[in-house]
């Protein structure tokens, strides 16, 4: 059925099964591909974005459970403070080596730094849990975001 | 640039454009307007990397495009999977061409054995460590090339000697340093000159390298932090539908019945596709397709492999490992001085099936149609995907065409084209393109596996503790066999014991040997290191088992082994003495070391590790020496 969905300040409308999940909404039917697949079940945070400020994972939340909520993705997020600095951080400490885990790793980090302004280790182990980087940039993810903190 | 007066009107450069002036001569403007280190980055940046396939009125070699405007174009042979190698790659070529970083775009080369082989693997693939070897000296050459026919033009036009002209920063000056030609101005006279041989052209002295050695900006990281890198996982063809696929979950079996009107029920499902091992689910997007898939409910003909078990697995490999395999390395008598040791050591080592779980899941997308095969795809082999697709096509070569993208993380898995002629099998009975994605499932269950390994050691110590006598046994399936048949000779795989058969230590005494063990139904590949991977824990661990027995330090052990192998010797010294080894520690730390020779560089690593009272093991530190030497 028809769902009207508000994305990056803009509201888009898509004929997709109540179940459908946002991650796939984004990506194969609004061609917003920065969100990405990873495991399809919560398990990697590849897929992360906010809504309503909070990080969720896009995979298995179904399109119908939206509503009016403010879907925040990768695209936008360097347009507000905490997704700037952390963008910046991530560039200036070389965080990035493959990449794909990259966009949760920064939403998941955005969502922190706006719920905890000054993350100690423990907080940023608990936001960043979710969030598997294969080649291992783990390291330079939490010097990246304490980094960002103090912006 | 610190010899130009930036104040004097440069010659030639009034007429050339704005862009060019960025791109051709960031000297005059670029740093003036965005300043050396504050590049501004997210979608203010054009992304530096692009798979369009360029043209330009110079194109010296298949590395390099300069257009009037400009604009430079490096063409990437290697494939770019978070090692690092696009920049690394663009320095060597940069580093001759005489470009800044900040002024080159970095393109996916097209599949092309001819032009883009690796000169160690002698085809277009990217893996086994070896692009920077590889191409340490044709990119450079590449690059030098180019710099001296844009100098040859600009020379030729003021009718001075080359040899007089300066290349910097993407513009070439005359002696006095008043007269400029940003290399944009040059690339008409520059493509009319005689290119000369690759290996004629002079190469810079090491101390001159401005780039190469430096610790230059990856090029690939804004477009990686705000969503804009493509994976091939993230292609757009217009027209195109997305596929989940099911293949059998176990290998060799068919599918047996699949409720094809169920999978079309679902809103978004266009089509069911069904190959000898497979079945995909075509539809509007993945949500639809894999609920098409679930519910065409498959049931499979699970064919020979049905009942084996990883038990009948390693008994297998038990079995076989009692029996001495190809040699791979014979020094001394070892059976003499085992018998004659004062102290003997044995150690089975198992190493358990991996699978490389790269973050992009697989995926690939193709349009086949009458006269022509188009492929969008992350892969470390381009043009063994081009062969594969022309193959199952009937398409010639030239009709095939790979459009290779950044892959979201490779370890070997990417080696492998089984994905692409999954998905090629579906495409050809698709009227439209089509993304064919794996769900984490299947890419787990239907992976390439890093062999089960099974390996037999044993050490004999002297009264004093030295290892006078050293053997080891690798057993497990050959990936080389099946993928580099060639290279398998006289039963020995070469990977399989690379780590193994030449440990950095002195050991007058070795002997290592391979028995080949396939096991039934699971596919193995090269996985994140190879050989080495698995060789260097079991002969490092084994190499700590042996120090403990001998009631020595790890360190000083394998000090005492190293007198021959400096390099070795100071990379180990290095990290022990950077890790404080032998100064004390908290309750429940300990300290580990291993030392490796491997794919032409030494390492050591010293890693601090606690194990807490429920047995958990927390890291707290590793460090690590490398010594990759420079050729």
């Amino acid at each position: 059925m028809a769902h009207s969905i508000k994305i990056n300040g803009t509201a888009h409308n898509v004929d997709v099964d109540d179940d459908t999940p946002l991650l796939w909404v984004l990506r194969d039917v609004l061609g917003m591909t920065g969100t990405k697949f990873g495991c399809g079940a919560a398990l990697c945070g590849a897929c992360t974005v906010h809504i309503d400020g909070v990080a969720t994972r896009s995979c298995v939340t179904t399109i119908d459970s939206i509503g009016d909520s403010a879907v925040t993705t990768i695209e936008a997020i360097g347009e507000t403070p905490q997704g700037n600095a952390l963008q910046k951080a991530w560039l200036d400490l070389e965080v990035v080596q493959c990449g794909y885990c990259q966009s949760g790793q920064v939403m998941s980090a955005a969502a922190l730094l706006t719920a905890t302004p000054k993350p100690t280790d423990a907080d940023i182990d608990g936001a960043m849990a979710g969030n598997v980087c294969r080649c291992g940039t783990y390291q330079r993810i939490r010097a990246a975001i304490k980094q960002a903190a103090e912006a | 640039m610190d010899t130009l007066n930036l104040n004097e009107p440069a010659s030639g450069v009034a007429t050339t454009s704005r862009r060019a002036f960025l791109q051709g001569g960031s000297l005059f403007l670029g740093f003036a307007l965005l300043g050396a280190n504050s590049k501004a980055v997210f979608a203010a940046t054009a992304s530096q990397v692009t798979g369009e396939e360029i043209k330009a009125p110079f194109e010296p070699n298949a590395f390099i495009r300069i257009d009037p405007k400009g604009m430079v174009t490096l063409v990437m042979p290697m494939v770019e999977m978070g090692q690092g190698v696009y920049t690394a790659m663009a320095m060597l070529l940069a580093e001759e061409l005489e470009v800044d970083l900040e002024q080159v775009q970095l393109q996916h080369a097209p599949a092309n054995d001819a032009l883009y082989a690796n000169p160690i693997l002698q085809n277009q693939t990217t893996g086994a460590s070896t692009t920077i070897r590889a191409f340490w000296t044709p990119l450079r050459q590449a690059g030098a090339v180019a710099r001296t026919l844009l100098v040859a033009a600009a020379a030729k036009k003021w009718d001075v000697d080359p040899a007089t002209c300066l290349a910097r920063k993407g513009v070439v000056s005359d002696a006095s340093g008043s007269l400029h030609f940003g290399y944009g101005e040059l690339v008409e006279a520059a493509a009319n000159l005689p290119v000369p041989a690759a290996n004629s052209v002079k190469l810079k002295d090491p101390k001159d390298f401005t780039l190469i050695g430096t610790r230059a900006k990856r090029l690939d990281t804004s477009i990686k932090v705000d969503g804009r890198a493509a994976f091939g996982i993230d292609v757009k063809v217009p027209g195109m539908k997305i596929a989940a696929i099911a293949i059998s979950p176990v290998f060799g079996g068919k599918p047996k019945a699949v409720d094809e009107a169920a999978a079309l029920g679902v809103k978004g499902v266009h089509q069911v596709v069904k190959t000898d091992e497979a079945v995909a689910v075509v539809a509007d997007h993945m949500g639809a397709a894999k609920k098409g898939l679930e519910a065409a409910a498959i049931q499979w003909d699970d064919g020979p492999n049905a009942t084996v078990s990883s038990a009948d697995i390693i008994k297998q490999l038990d079995e076989a490992s009692k029996q001495p395999g190809a040699v791979a390395r014979k020094d001394g008598d070892v059976e003499k001085t085992l018998a004659g040791a004062a102290q003997r050591i044995d150690a089975i080592y198992q190493l358990p099936f991996l699978a490389h779980a790269t973050m992009e899941p697989m995926n690939c997308t193709v349009h086949v149609q009458k006269d022509s095969c188009d492929i969008w795809v992350g892969t470390q082999v381009p043009t063994l995907a081009q062969a594969a697709a022309s193959k199952l096509t009937g398409l010639p070569l030239d009709k095939v065409k790979v459009n290779n993208h950044l892959l979201g993380g490779g370890f070997g898995r990417r080696l492998e084209i089984d994905g692409i002629v999954h998905a090629v099998k579906v495409a050809m009975q698709v009227d439209s393109p089509v993304k064919v994605i794996w769900s984490r499932e299947e890419d787990i269950q239907h992976d390439m596996y890093r062999p089960y390994y099974y390996d037999r050691l044993s050490a004999g110590l002297d009264a004093d503790g030295k290892p006078v006598a050293w053997t080891h046994r690798v057993s497990g399936s050959s990936i080389v066999a099946r993928y580099i048949p060639p290279l398998f000779k006289d039963g020995l795989d070469f990977d399989a014991v690379d780590g193994a058969a030449q440990p950095p230590y002195a050991l007058p005494n070795i002997h290592v040997d391979y028995v080949r063990v396939e096991p039934a139904g699971v596919p193995t590949a090269f996985w994140r290191g190879v050989g080495p991977t698995h060789n260097i824990f079991v002969v490092e661990s084994f190499m700590d088992e042996v120090a403990h027995a001998a009631k020595q330090d790890p360190v000083a052990y394998r000090k005492a082994l190293l007198g021959d192998n400096p390099r070795a010797l100071g990379v180990l010294t290095l990290a022990a003495e950077k890790a404080g080894w032998g100064t004390p520690m908290p309750e429940g730390h300990g300290r580990g070391v291993s030392v490796q020779f491997a794919f032409g560089s030494y390492v050591s690593q010293v890693a601090e590790v606690e194990v807490a009272a429920d047995g958990s093991v927390k890291v707290h530190r590793i460090v690590c020496a490398v010594d990759c030497g420079l050729q």
